[in-house]
């Protein structure tokens, strides 16, 4: 509890406000200082720093327009289509709201990819923010729950169908998976049921746990202090006042900063709302503009693209490439008991277990593990921060080698996602099969690849040429 | 390095083959619709052949008659010369048909036209394109119950509404050997017997039409352009402060 602190009878009307507060809610001013005036951002932060603030950003226009967006649509199977065009038509501006609202779903992905490339680039996962990291997989897992179930709510042919299938992959697990289907649908095809309560989580449950994990993400950063492209620590090299001799006020700088960079972003992101809102079906799929008709089946079922790599890594996994895996697995077994330095005993656990997964792997559909492919390429995320055996975090001094290594990474990921939107075929088959392969291979073996190669000397100091 | 650089290439070419491979579903390929959903001439005789035409059958569930006002129409030139199916001008399309007949009919329920135009745009062109194409390629096949057969759907349900306008027609194809298979190429029309329009006349009317559809589906179009060049503009100059703001900061970081 702070003091209380007097203010002299003469002074302005503005500081006596002021004081007024200060005195009865220290709180907003101490966290105004710890947030902004007095949170000590790396002075060198590049274009690469600006997709936080514009998921921030996004993330406000999803939830303002979707306050809107709510007082005119129905969540019910027989009005949901027509309440959306009720608001594309007859609802002053609400075309505009609803516009802004669907392309906000896809900017999010957007920014979030990007915001998530820049962490690999920079090894911003890395100690001491490891946790910085993890919740921000939480939030990207609890976005792709949103995006799902919000993508159901215009209840077009698209809708339908695409959660039709995805509900449907969680029956492929074994003994829970019918049942586990059911619970979700609350019925035994998609129907009203599903739709209730895929609104109650879109506009309720997960918007609450996105905001909670938001916060958590920006106090742990706010805790342990920005990365930056040298990757160095800039609390290492303190002035005599205790301020990082290369970290400058979050405020004005990098406010006034992201106020640019978001009004930059505004104009691509108002350039697509007011000139090509479906971005030639991709933001908005032309079968969804047909009603959901539970008796046909459209011909090709595409998720919406940001889960097409993630889609691919389902499809790539046939009773074929099972053979693949589990070849993986046995190498990696064997791998570890040759190579790693473990008792005798931990060895034989590896190698039990590498033996159960195969027979569970021979045992159970392909079906299944195409559905644990897709989960895996998430989850997978949440280990990047114990995966990364580099001694250096940026990639600015890795060795040059492992640039490529990302940049095929990055490739990889667009032609994962490229081949999830196209109807299966067998050169796409193939190609995502690889895709897959490299994906978690990227991942799973970083440990051993992170350390080869000789890295560049990292300097003291970041490296930053005034404006 | 070099490794990376056939990696990469192969997945390209795997790409280019994968789009290849992504042949279009039945039917020929589409034309240009002329889409001018700003011509109100054009737009206001689309709206006249929708209600005299399509309307029969199919409905436009989620468009209101006075929304026509946005094409230049008023109130009063809706409900004397448009209004068939109700009564108020705030209603909105409804079919004169009853569906269940509609279902006994032809075999299908006849789809709601408010946004076919947006529903039908694919890998082959604008949702327009398809309409422009599909209104064009009926012609006579005593195959099919209705008598109609149509190039761009294959053994649709609906008959030639418009056959009047178009007179009857006949698909001439020219078969051809292709990788041992015989290929039918469509190569011209036979005109059966002629319409009370000529072609061109025929072909604009469709044109028209298409061009109300393509408004229909979304009728704040034109007002989102207009609205977005002035966002744009506004954005323009607030992007040009806020970087000049940035500048004026920054400059005291050395």
């Amino acid at each position: 509890m702070a003091e209380f602190k007097e203010i002299s009878p003469n002074a302005s009307a503005g500081a006596k406000l002021t004081n007024w507060f200060e005195n009865r809610f220290p709180t907003a001013f101490y966290e105004y200082k710890k947030h902004m005036s007095e949170y000590y951002a790396p002075k060198n932060f590049n274009f690469w720093y600006v997709f936080g603030a514009l998921a921030m950003l996004v993330l406000v226009i999803q939830i303002v327009t979707g306050i809107f967006l709510v007082m005119h649509y129905k969540p019910d199977a027989a009005l949901a289509f027509g309440s959306v065009e009720y608001i594309m038509r007859d609802v002053p501006w609400g075309w505009l709201i609803r516009y802004m609202h669907s392309t906000g779903a896809s900017a999010f992905f957007v920014v979030v990819y990007l915001h998530m490339f820049r962490g690999l680039m920079y090894g911003s996962y890395r100690k001491p923010r490891e946790l910085v990291w993890l919740f921000g997989c939480a939030i990207f897992l609890a976005l792709m729950a949103e995006a799902f179930m919000g993508y159901l709510l215009p209840w077009g042919q698209m809708s339908y169908w695409g959660a039709q299938v995805i509900v449907n992959l969680f029956s492929a697990i074994p003994f829970i998976g019918p049942d586990l289907a059911l619970l979700i649908r609350g019925d035994f095809v998609v129907g009203d049921a599903t739709l209730n309560r895929f609104f109650s989580f879109h506009v309720i449950a997960v918007p609450l746990v996105l905001l909670g994990l938001v916060v958590a993400h920006l106090l742990a950063l706010h805790d342990v202090g920005s990365n930056n492209p040298d990757g160095i620590e800039i609390k290492d090299n303190k002035g005599p006042d205790g301020i990082p001799l290369d970290g400058i006020p979050f405020h004005p700088y990098y406010t006034v900063h992201d106020i640019f960079m978001v009004s930059v972003f505004l104009m691509v992101f108002s350039a697509i709302i007011f000139f090509a809102p479906e971005v030639g079906g991709y933001f908005l799929e032309y079968n969804n503009f047909i009603p959901a008709d539970p008796f046909q089946t459209p011909l090709h079922i595409a998720p919406v693209w940001y889960f097409t790599p993630f889609y691919s890594m389902l499809r790539a996994v046939t009773s074929e490439m099972m053979y693949a895996l589990i070849a993986c697995v046995l190498g990696g077994a064997l791998l570890g008991v040759l190579k790693g330095k473990m008792s005798t005993l931990f060895k034989g656990i590896i190698l039990a277990g590498a033996v159960v997964v195969v027979a569970m792997m021979l045992s159970i559909d392909a079906k299944f593990w195409g559905v644990v492919a897709m989960g895996g390429g998430v989850v997978i995320l949440f280990f990047l921060p114990w995966l990364d055996n580099s001694p250096v975090k940026s990639i600015r001094y890795r060795p040059d080698w492992h640039k490529y290594m990302l940049a095929v990474f990055v490739i990889d990921f667009l032609v994962l996602g490229y081949l999830g939107m196209l109807p299966p075929s067998d050169i796409g088959g193939r190609v995502s099969q690889l895709g897959t392969l490299f994906y978690f291979g990227f991942f799973l073996l970083m440990p051993w690849w992170s350390t080869l190669g000789a890295s560049k000397p990292v300097p003291d100091r970041v490296t930053f040429a005034a404006h | 390095m070099k490794n990376i650089k056939h990696l990469a290439l192969g997945l390209v070419m795997a790409l280019g083959l994968a789009t290849g491979a992504q042949a279009s579903t039945g039917g020929i390929a589409w034309d240009k619709a002329p889409g001018k959903t700003t011509d109100m001439a054009s737009l206001q005789n689309g709206a006249k052949i929708f209600v005299n035409y399509c309307l029969n059958c199919h409905s436009a569930a989620f468009m209101r008659y006075n929304r026509l006002t946005d094409i230049g129409l008023t109130e009063k030139q809706i409900k004397d010369n448009l209004l068939f199916t109700t009564e108020k001008v705030g209603e909105t399309m409804k079919a004169a048909i009853d569906p269940k007949q509609a279902k006994e009919w032809f075999g299908a329920n006849p789809p709601d036209l408010t946004v076919i135009a947006r529903s039908r745009a694919g890998a082959g062109g604008t949702g327009a394109d398809y309409l422009y194409t599909y209104m064009r390629t009926f012609y006579r096949d005593d195959a099919k119950a209705t008598g109609w057969n149509n190039l761009a759907f294959p053994n649709v349900a609906m008959p030639h509404v418009l056959w009047q306008l178009q007179g009857e027609r006949k698909p001439v194809f020219e078969e051809k050997e292709e990788h041992g298979h015989a290929v039918k190429t469509f190569k011209g029309w036979e005109q059966l017997s002629a319409g009370t329009m000529t072609p061109l006349q025929y072909d604009q009317t469709v044109g028209d039409l298409v061009n109300y559809l393509q408004w229909m589906g979304e009728p704040a179009q034109n007002t989102r352009v207009r609205v977005g060049v002035w966002v744009l503009l506004f954005l323009g100059l607030f992007t040009f402060l806020t970087w000049r703001l940035n500048a004026a900061y920054w400059k005291d970081i050395k």
